[in-house]
């Protein structure tokens, strides 16, 4: 008895422990596997088509598949609703991995988790869970996000697709812009103002099939970069939806959006932070093997500048991304460190890849080399799910309530 | 039958790391390098994962001799679907020198400890390329083995194995118990999934020690020296056949 007590102290102790500051220093076991896991994959199945799915704007139907089979695009839903049950650090590792092998697929996984899944699984009752949760596990069907418009991206709250009530259905109107996945899902989220008298308290969020009719799908955008994930606009026309489709209270929306894109930028945190490390190591590559005034140009100060600062930037986003993750993990607040995760490791992925470019010199500029494609990847990331200049006023809006100004 | 399959598994420096050879020559540079699973061991555990998924055996044991950290091997064949470790600790010295030789007398002992009806290995380690140990197992327990398969099926109480020779392909059939080595095509192994991940924590791995095996870990041999391969040369380029020939006839090659 006294060593099934013992037994079960230790094992507590081991799970509360999982949850502090060591965890920055060296990953538990599982999480190590996890990672390598991940990193397997990516070696293998994603950086040798990575530029290819890049060229010819292909979306990679048979590894999302592979990796819904894993487990990956359920990563935190429970088991018994077909998920792998994991947090948000193991999370967080998974995306980085993957994004290191192909910054699109990184992108299309992590739509369906974090914005996607998240609300639903946060918001939804356990009839919605199982309808549109079950069957976007296992990398057959993935899901979106749709929340910005052509009139409004940042600012959020002024939401001009308009949802009403005509007897035991919701009809929507309205043009939803820059939604990833779309041409690949088979649900998406959409953020509708059920009462413009209300501004953003007024704004519900709502669960559509697609293809549904109604709702069509815009021309696929023409990016400069993620070009494997598919981004257009989602046009509702009368689209016509059951009363139970909405997806929390009636003027949830908003907040539901807010909390959602709060978790989403721990998630693109991580692809920023998988581009970042992809641009280290091809930058770090190619200074070993180049030589130039007689030497491999790693020898040369200019380029361990380069690389140092590299390092560095990678690095330190990182374990700001970790902390947001275990913060989560922990159920304690973490807006502000998720938006300084993101800002981080966005901006570290354009400097890396930027960087990356002129370590290769003219071999940087050609698709030859991975440098370009990390490049045009990494740009977006200061962009979606929250500008840069967007988290800067999360982080300031929260530092102003710490400080009581 | 005990329907329980023991796989080896070894922790090797990674097939993509750099080899480095130590400035005093006995060895190569192992700390802070990367480690990970023998590629074939990983391809042994999926035969044994796949025999138990086809309902054949009940139960896959992974065993790793070495320190503290063939744990992590072990959790990964762990995380692939096998039941149960077994760590074999050898450390220091021992480990150093550790060879085939000591590794199939533990396997052995374990095998007759655990009533194993198969052993699966990887037909080598990428380190040493010593291409011995399964032999050796077998020959210790005067079990039949079926080394180099790129097929296993279990027929009955026996193992049909189809063998990669330099001929072609060979196809024995072996009474169980008995020791087969994997080779590169038997099968793909799989990536973990998550939820298996999740499940290796709680999968129990065992502490033993050879001594506890009445194992002698005192190796036989003794490395002289370890050297980098010599550098490569440069080719040389000729305009016709002919001169091709000549340069060859020149050199002695022919």
């Amino acid at each position: 008895m006294a060593a099934l007590f013992k037994a079960r102290k230790a094992l507590s102790l081991c799970l509360s422990g999982c949850r502090t500051l060591s965890q920055l220093a060296e990953l538990p076991e599982t999480h190590q596997i996890l990672r390598q896991t991940c990193r397997d994959f990516a070696d293998r199945e994603l950086i040798p088509i990575a530029a290819k799915l890049d060229k010819e704007h292909l979306y990679p139907t048979k590894q999302i598949q592979e990796l819904g089979s894993m487990g990956v695009m359920a990563m935190e839903v429970p088991e018994e609703l077909g998920g792998a049950g994991m947090d948000y650090l193991a999370y967080s590792l998974a995306i980085e991995e993957i994004s290191r092998g192909c910054a699109s697929t990184g992108a299309v996984v992590s739509v369906n988790n974090s914005l996607y899944i998240g609300p639903i699984l946060k918001f939804g009752t356990e009839e919605q869970k199982k309808c549109w949760i079950t069957p976007f596990t296992s990398g057959e069907q993935v899901g979106c996000f749709a929340l910005s418009e052509p009139g409004n991206g940042s600012d959020a709250g002024a939401a001009s697709t308009v949802a009403r009530q005509e007897g035991d259905e919701w009809v929507l109107n309205g043009t939803k812009a820059w939604i990833t996945n779309s041409w690949d899902a088979s649900a998406t989220i959409v953020f509708a103002t059920t009462d413009k008298q209300l501004k953003h308290k007024g704004i519900s969020a709502f669960l559509i099939p697609m293809p549904h009719p109604g709702l069509s799908l815009g021309k696929k955008e023409d990016k400069l970069g993620i070009r494997a994930s598919s981004t257009a606009n989602i046009i509702l026309e009368d689209c016509r939806i059951p009363l139970d489709n909405i997806l929390g209270p009636c003027g949830a929306g908003f907040k539901i959006a807010m909390q959602t894109l709060d978790s989403g930028r721990i998630g693109i945190a991580a692809q920023a932070l998988g581009i970042a490390q992809a641009s280290l190591e091809c930058a770090a590559n190619y200074a070993h093997k180049r030589t130039a005034f007689g030497a491999p140009i790693g020898k040369l100060q200019a380029i361990q500048f380069k690389l140092a600062d590299m390092a560095m930037a990678v690095e330190s986003a990182r374990l700001l991304t970790w902390k947001a993750a275990l913060l989560r993990d922990s159920k304690k607040p973490f807006t502000k460190e998720a938006a300084m995760a993101k800002l981080a490791a966005s901006e570290a992925a354009t400097f890396c890849s930027h960087q990356a470019i002129q370590v290769l010199g003219g071999m940087g500029y050609v698709a030859d080399m991975p440098a370009e494609r990390h490049y045009r990847d990494a740009r977006i990331t200061e962009i979606y799910e929250g500008t840069s200049e967007i988290q800067r006023l999360v982080i300031a809006g929260q530092l102003l309530k710490e400080y009581q100004l | 039958m005990s329907g329980r399959v023991l796989v080896g598994v070894k922790r090797v420096i990674d097939y993509a790391v750099k080899i480095r050879v130590r400035p005093d020559k006995t060895g190569v540079v192992t700390d802070g390098v990367k480690h990970s699973m023998n590629p074939f061991c990983e391809i042994a555990v999926e035969e044994a994962v796949k025999l138990k998924e086809k309902k054949l055996i009940k139960e896959v044991v992974a065993v790793s001799c070495g320190p503290q950290q063939a744990q992590e091997t072990i959790r990964t064949a762990l995380a692939m679907g096998a039941d149960r470790g077994i760590h074999v600790e050898v450390t220091g010295k021992d480990y150093d020198t550790l060879g085939p030789l000591q590794v199939s007398k533990i396997l052995a002992a374990l095998a007759k400890k655990e009533d194993a009806q198969l052993v699966i290995l990887g037909k080598q380690a990428i380190d040493d390329d010593c291409n011995q140990t399964g032999q050796m197992t077998a020959a210790l327990l005067d079990w039949p083995q079926g080394t180099f398969a790129s097929e296993v099926s279990m027929e009955g109480d026996k193992v049909k194995v189809v063998r990669e020779i330099d001929g072609g392909l060979e196809t024995v059939k072996i009474n169980i118990p008995a020791v087969v080595t994997a080779d590169l095509r038997l099968n793909t192994p799989r990536y973990a999934t998550l939820p298996n991940i999740m499940k290796a924590k709680k999968k129990k791995i065992a502490n033993v020690k050879p001594a506890d095996l009445g194992v002698d870990l005192t190796s036989r041999l003794e490395v002289l020296r370890v050297d980098e391969p010599p550098q490569r040369q440069a080719g040389m380029k000729v305009e016709t056949v002919d001169d091709l020939v000549g340069k060859l006839k020149e050199t002695g090659h022919i």
